[in-house]
């Protein structure tokens, strides 16, 4: 990589990341923080729906399973040897435990034995590296919405590893009040999906459902609520005896979660006076967030950045950015490193 | 042949280095401290004091369950992870096994016990076969988990004075005495638990058989479903259960 006065140059710095927080066993290959060369992800999903959600023990089992084949196919997929990796990243955290464990024994064992360096990760981290990828323009500082199955951030990212939480959610996070409310309605598991398609065929103002906010910290989330209303809804109809419109439910509870969102984000991009916003997570693949988010940002000014749908969801490639960043900030994991499923974001071990 | 061999199935972490006949190096702890902090470090102290280059290791023996399902992954994780990046094959050695091979010669049924709560133990019976320059390893009772009362059952059936050993042992030991009518014993501390070193010899063993596993597709044996699959197959066969005696099945959800 050449530096921008073009007289130093620096060694590409090849990371092997691994991510096992939740239910997806991912390893990529990527180049100087940016540049993806592989991004295996063997999805558990289907395992997990016929139980209606996440099961721990038995995702930690499919790790266990899967954790070899798909490292070896991230670097076959790169056409990179062990030799020539130049660290070797992992999420610890947050997560669930027995996940977490999985990833961070064979990653620490892999630097061990290939003699490389070990960078532990912060998944949201990871998740909010992932608009590096293919957006090679964007650099802090920026504002970013990180909304997944089991996180609700808005973060002012302020450097590469100096993460600021401006909000957080008091109780349920986005996704998982999807999840949630997907399951009342009986659209299933995962609800996210589901919800954002059978949307496209209700009524947003159908019904009005709350918008929560949080008495002493304006830029806080609570969903929790939302869901409470939503399920009293549709109680209310069954006692009443009147029919349920599912895409209507959808569709207006999906309007009171975003309205939320792109107002939290719109206030603190204007408190802070930021012109560049990113939104990460598993939900940021929500094509009806997507849209809101583009459209605020359109009418304010801002640049919007956000990551493929196949970045969103939990990947190895953004733990790769992430660790790269690390890498060069210069962080270096012991062998003791532990898995620890709740890590605070920013928080260094 | 040089083996490197990890037992972390129970609360001991520990590592060893087997070269032919030679126990060049074991690392022990029995301390409440997470695998995850002592295993590798122990590993990599090992390695180190020894002066081992990894690249020489032929195999990677591994305490391949039962045990608690936390310090299984660990091992197994790290095991594999050690194979991807050596390009070495494993010995998955079941963890009863190696914690009887620690009473080798002893010609007293053997009887390993870890604690496997829920009101059970993991076991397994085994004696060691005379042969000719070398005793062998024979399974009386493949491992399994067992409630304490249904083990004794099975010791008092065969009759025979029986040893044992593991944390079970000590959790249980006021149960095994009321029910025992065979003459026992309890293995002494320097034996009593798992260890890296016994793994080792089997791997040994197994390497000399060729029976040895790809890093990739080595898992460990739990033993056990997951609660929520334990739960999933009972509310199956009590479905099933009830359209045998035709009842529908509306209600069970």
């Amino acid at each position: 990589m050449e530096e921008k006065d073009g007289m130093r140059q620096q060694e590409d710095v090849w990371i092997l990341a691994v991510e096992t927080s939740c239910d997806e066993t991912a390893a990529a290959v990527v180049k100087n923080g940016r540049q993806v060369l592989s991004n295996v992800i063997y999805s558990q999903i289907d395992l997990h729906t016929l139980y209606g959600g996440v099961v721990p023990e038995i995702a930690s089992r499919k790790h266990i399973e899967k954790i070899n084949p798909v490292i070896e196919k991230a670097l076959a997929d790169a056409g990179v040897g062990l030799e020539q990796i130049t660290a070797v990243a992992v999420t610890c955290g947050p997560g669930l435990v027995g996940a977490l464990l999985v990833g961070v024994s064979a990653a620490k064992a892999i630097a061990f034995a290939a003699g490389k360096p070990l960078v532990g990760v912060h998944h949201i981290e990871g998740h909010i590296c992932a608009n590096y990828i293919e957006n090679k323009e964007l650099e802090p500082p920026f504002l970013c919405l990180v909304v997944s199955g089991g996180h609700s951030h808005l973060v002012m990212v302020r450097d590469y590893g100096t993460y600021e939480i401006l909000g957080r959610t008091r109780d349920d996070a986005a996704g998982e009040a999807f999840d949630k409310v997907a399951r009342a309605i009986g659209l299933g598991y995962p609800g996210g999906p589901k919800i954002d398609k059978v949307s496209c065929e209700g009524n947003p103002d159908a019904i009005a459902f709350p918008r929560a906010k949080v008495a002493d910290n304006s830029y806080d989330f609570s969903f929790s609520g939302l869901k409470s209303a939503v399920l009293n809804y549709l109680n209310a109809c069954r006692m009443k005896g009147t029919p349920v419109e599912r895409a209507d439910v959808a569709a207006s509870f999906q309007k009171a979660v975003v309205d939320v969102l792109v107002e939290h984000s719109k206030r603190a991009l204007e408190d802070l006076g930021v012109k560049k916003f990113a939104v990460a997570g598993g939900v940021a693949s929500n094509s009806h967030l997507r849209a809101a988010l583009q459209a605020m940002c359109d009418e304010t000014g801002v640049l919007f950045y956000h990551p493929s749908p196949v970045f969103c969801t939990d990947n190895a490639a953004m733990i790769g950015s992430a660790g790269y960043y690390e890498y060069c900030r210069g962080v270096r994991h012991g062998w003791d490193l532990n898995a620890v499923p709740g890590l605070k974001l920013g928080e260094r071990i | 042949m040089k083996i490197l061999a990890l037992e972390s199935s129970g609360l001991v972490a520990g590592a060893a280095l087997l070269e032919d006949h030679v126990l060049v190096a074991e690392y022990t702890t029995d301390y409440k401290k997470t695998h995850s902090q002592t295993l590798l470090p122990m590993l990599a102290e090992l390695c180190r004091m020894v002066e081992l280059d990894l690249k020489t290791v032929d195999v990677i023996g591994v305490a391949a369950g039962p045990g608690s399902f936390t310090g299984l992954r660990i091992g197994s994780a790290t095991a594999k992870g050690l194979g991807l990046a050596l390009g070495v094959p494993l010995a998955a050695v079941p963890t009863m096994d190696a914690m009887a091979y620690n009473l080798y010669g002893c010609q007293r049924l053997i009887c390993p016990m870890m604690d496997a709560r829920r009101a059970q133990v993991y076991t397994g019976l085994y004696f060691f076969e005379k042969g000719d320059g070398q005793d062998t390893l024979r399974r009386e009772m493949p491992q399994r988990a067992l409630s304490v009362a249904d083990l004794t059952e099975e010791i008092n059936r065969r009759g025979k004075e029986v040893i044992f050993l593991g944390d079970g042992a000590d959790v249980y030991r006021k149960e095994l005495e009321a029910r025992l009518r065979v003459p026992y014993s309890f293995a002494p501390a320097f034996c009593s638990r798992q260890r890296a070193a016994s793994v080792a010899a089997l791997a040994a063993e197994y390497a000399a058989q060729g029976k040895l596993v790809g890093a990739a597709a080595f898992v460990p044996e739990y033993l056990r479903l997951s609660q929520a699959e334990r739960e999933r197959m009972q509310a199956d066969e009590t479905q099933r259960e009830q359209m045998r005696v035709g009842i529908k099945p509306e209600n069970l959800s």
